[in-house]
């Protein structure tokens, strides 16, 4: 009945959701959206220097954007500039001298758009591998350290002084959130890799009271939203990425009002007003 | 060792800044000191190195084997993005039993907060579940970082009493930081006056008269903190009572 390009699709937009879903709840939490960005803009670097040196592109990508991440968790423990400026700096860095090493290999066929905005036609067989075997790592490790996390996120001190080795904790976090986006990006392109981990997130925050709900509400809804997007892109013949934000966006922009309704009347019944 | 913790000689630097110089300190099975210092005293840099996250530039820290800290910070911004209640709070990364739990929540009386939404609580509410979290595993140590500092004086005196209270009917050290010295002066055994060194430590009455006190936090707080008298405490380590008419001549030239 689909195509097999389309079970693909699907399969990998299923597999991405699986784990944007929960690590986007720290990326909310932890006010990661600028850096997830700045993350999904070094990732055209890795590209271009994997068609340079014959690396697979996934590889590439990974690595690259792990480097990016740790030369820019030691510049920020190093205190040389704020931090939203090195991001700045960095991201737009890395995506200039990515595009500048692209302009070096002209005799390749090179569908820049496809990397910006995603497109399903791209995803392979092997691509599949590289989702769910990055996303098990992710999903074992988010697992393990989740509530680790969790209590660093609320206070980082009261962590430490409880134990948790927060600095290993947050280089974890920072090389889950480097998979994610390097697999993601046959799905939904560098530009809105971050609204995949972020949409959700902020949607689920509305309907839920715990921060495990939280990451479970996610998940379903970036099901929903990338399922939704796929099968309307086919449809409709829109470009898939734009469209799986859009019914991720659709879905927030009709959730997130009635959930604040239904709070509201449900403190004028109990009588408190804020 | 008869001690839970002791510094020797901690220094910090910081961008080549001196932080701590030379502090040495050393915390005893059911001591209660209060730090305390102006702003930027290296305070909290000290109950880093103590706690052990932290390690000095120069001079060692070292902890006895049956040290299990709680640490209460000074407050939690309980950010409304993450949806957490009160006990799922307590909860977390602790594997405590419920009776342990029960006692706690009857200790601070938390009862009641207990299905809330972290995000909601008043800051007084907050600090008691903190210090909730703190005693969860029954810890030897007790580390509080101006755990007062935002609250509204009827709320203050309410943690103190707590913090007193806790400190009679547990078996339990106790480090605070704490600017509210005329406060905590019925609770505490020992200040440690601290600005970037050691300037002065001792029980409450006698540090009250000490000089470098005077000079740090000025003639009134020392009026406020030498009025007061330990009638429990028998021993005392500095007789300080002969210098006090000396050292008052001395401020009204100022």
């Amino acid at each position: 009945m689909f195509d097999d390009f389309i079970i693909r699709a699907l399969l990998a937009g299923g597999g991405i959701a699986l784990v944007a879903g929960p690590l986007g709840c720290f990326v909310v939490w932890r006010r990661m959206a600028y850096f997830g960005d700045s993350l999904a803009h070094s990732a055209l670097l890795g590209i271009s220097l994997g068609l340079l040196t014959g690396l697979s592109s996934n590889l590439s990508t990974v690595i690259t954007c792990s480097a990016f991440a740790i030369l820019l968790l030691w510049l920020q423990h190093v205190r040389v500039l704020a931090t939203d400026t090195l991001l700045g700096i960095l991201a737009h860095a890395a995506l200039s001298i990515g595009m500048v090493v692209l302009s070096f290999l002209d005799n390749l066929r090179f569908d820049l758009h496809a990397y910006l905005f995603g497109d399903i036609l791209t995803v392979q067989t092997v691509d599949l591998y590289w989702i769910f075997g990055g996303g098990l790592i992710v999903l074992v490790l988010l697992i393990k350290s989740w509530e680790s996390l969790t209590l660093m996120t609320l206070h980082e001190d009261l962590a430490r002084a409880e134990g948790v080795k927060t600095f290993w904790v947050n280089l974890i976090l920072v090389l889950l959130m480097t998979i994610v986006v390097a697999v993601s990006i046959r799905i939904v392109g560098i530009l809105l890799i971050t609204s995949l981990l972020i949409i959700p997130a902020a949607t689920a925050r509305h309907l839920v009271r715990s921060p495990e709900m939280m990451a479970v509400c996610a998940l379903l809804l970036g099901l929903f939203a990338v399922f939704g997007g796929i099968m309307g892109s086919a449809y409709l013949d829109t470009p898939t990425g734009p469209s799986i934000v859009s019914v991720a966006t659709i879905l927030f922009a009709t959730i997130v009002p009635i959930a604040g309704l239904i709070t509201h009347l449900q403190r004028r019944r109990r009588g408190i007003f804020t | 060792m008869d001690n839970l913790i002791s510094a020797r000689n901690v220094s910090v630097e910081r961008d080549g800044k001196s932080v701590l110089k030379d502090v040495s300190v050393s915390i005893g099975y059911r001591d209660f000191i209060t730090i305390i210092g102006p702003n930027g005293a290296g305070k909290s840099m000290l109950l880093k190195c103590l706690m052990g996250f932290y390690t000095p530039d120069r001079g060692s820290v070292t902890q006895s084997a049956d040290l299990k800290i709680g640490y209460v910070p000074q407050r939690l911004v309980a950010d409304h993005s993450i949806p957490i209640t009160v006990e799922r709070f307590l909860k977390l990364r602790k594997l405590s039993t419920s009776e342990s739990r029960d006692r706690v929540i009857a200790e601070t009386e938390i009862g009641l907060l207990l299905r809330q939404p972290l995000s909601v609580l008043s800051g007084g509410e907050l600090q008691r579940v903190l210090l909730a979290r703190a005693l969860l595993d029954n810890p030897t140590l007790l580390v509080l970082d101006e755990p007062a500092q935002n609250l509204d004086v009827t709320g203050q005196l309410a943690f103190y009493k707590l913090i007193e209270r806790i400190y009679r009917e547990r078996n339990v050290s106790i480090l605070m930081v704490s600017h509210d010295l005329h406060l905590v002066m019925s609770a505490t055994r020992n200040v440690l006056c601290l600005s970037g060194e050691v300037c002065c430590y001792g029980e409450p009455s006698s540090v009250a008269q000490d000089p470098a006190f005077i000079t740090l936090f000025g003639e009134d707080m020392a009026k406020m903190m030498a009025s007061y008298h330990h009638h429990d405490h028998e021993q005392h380590h500095h007789n300080h009572g002969h210098e006090h008419p000396t050292v008052m001549k001395d401020l009204n030239h100022v």
